[in-house]
């Protein structure tokens, strides 16, 4: 059953994503070209998306927080970390770049698998490598010795 | 470049589903639905049992085009214009960024900021900044 609920909320989480325009990387490329502003050729609609998702968000997570569980877990998994350190910079910084350069991030990147376009497959088979390597280095002694002791996935 | 149309109305609409997505999905399995981590963790080293239930977060991502297409008949323009070098370069920084940095769009971007988290807002600020300046280097410098 829980199985079934997280596809549906995948699916939710998709359909949003063609809904608004985010599975388009041409819209994402036109939004992030501030350049564009001066010319009018600028897309703000990514801001509405960005806009929508924290408003419900917002709202939703203070509701369900508020709850004694999860519906099937024992507890939430909220991220506790507060310091800034240099991967926090950095990495969004790699990430970013890769962003600008094709369009896509990961949500929409896998969403457009169901497109059925062979460009979506090779950036996707790409960011799976990527994410692979990057979980690889982070867990080499030489790399966690000075850091914090944290998953690397923790938001 | 290829000009896209202003869609306030449906990407207000679009963004609310993603944080209806969001918050159902903290509501059943107390996570955060941080796309680059669930899509990670679908790979060794596995620290939990929570496999079956990213796999059917990201299924459910994949399938939602094709559910689309067969309620709808048809599905919205997507237009790629990144050829395969480029492809794969950018998926790969993508891939080790989103990991490295703890999180993407959705896990920093609509999560992080929802939760008023420092850290998220931060990295927010960071891939916004280097996205402006790629798509600025690449359109742009002469």
């Amino acid at each position: 059953m829980a199985i079934l609920i997280q596809f549906a909320i995948g699916l939710v989480f998709g359909i949003g994503l063609i809904v608004s325009g985010m599975s388009n990387p041409a819209k994402v490329l036109n939004f992030l070209d501030v350049a564009g502003i001066p010319a009018g050729t600028w897309d703000a609609s990514l801001a509405f998306v960005m806009a929508g998702a924290v408003a419900v968000t917002f709202i939703g997570f203070s509701r369900v927080l508020k709850l004694a569980r999860p519906f099937f877990a024992d507890r939430f998994y909220v991220p506790t970390r507060k310091d800034i350190d240099s991967r926090i910079i950095v990495g969004p910084a790699i990430f970013g770049i890769g962003w600008g350069l094709a369009g896509f991030c990961p949500g929409p990147a896998l969403t457009a698998l169901g497109f059925g376009s062979a460009s979506a497959f090779i950036f996707v088979a790409a960011m799976c490598a990527g994410m692979v390597l990057a979980r690889f280095i982070a867990q080499l002694p030489s790399s966690t010795r000075f850091a914090t002791p944290a998953d690397p996935l923790e938001t | 470049m290829i000009a896209t149309p202003f869609t306030p109305m449906a990407s207000l609409l679009g963004g609310a589903l993603i944080g209806l997505s969001a918050v159902l999905l903290m509501w059943a399995t107390g996570r955060i639905a941080g796309v680059s981590g669930i899509a990670a963790r679908l790979f060794p080293p596995y620290e939990d049992r929570e496999f079956a239930g990213r796999l059917a977060f990201v299924v459910g991502l994949v399938a939602a085009p094709i559910l689309v297409r067969i309620v709808s008949g048809s599905l919205p323009v997507q237009t790629i214009a990144a050829g395969t070098p480029v492809l794969v370069v950018a998926g790969l920084l993508t891939g080790f960024g989103a990991v490295w940095g703890s999180g993407c769009t959705s896990g920093h971007g609509v999560c992080g900021l929802s939760r008023l988290s420092l850290r998220s807002l931060v990295a927010t600020i960071s891939f916004m900044s280097a996205g402006i300046a790629t798509v600025f280097v690449m359109r742009h410098w002469e």
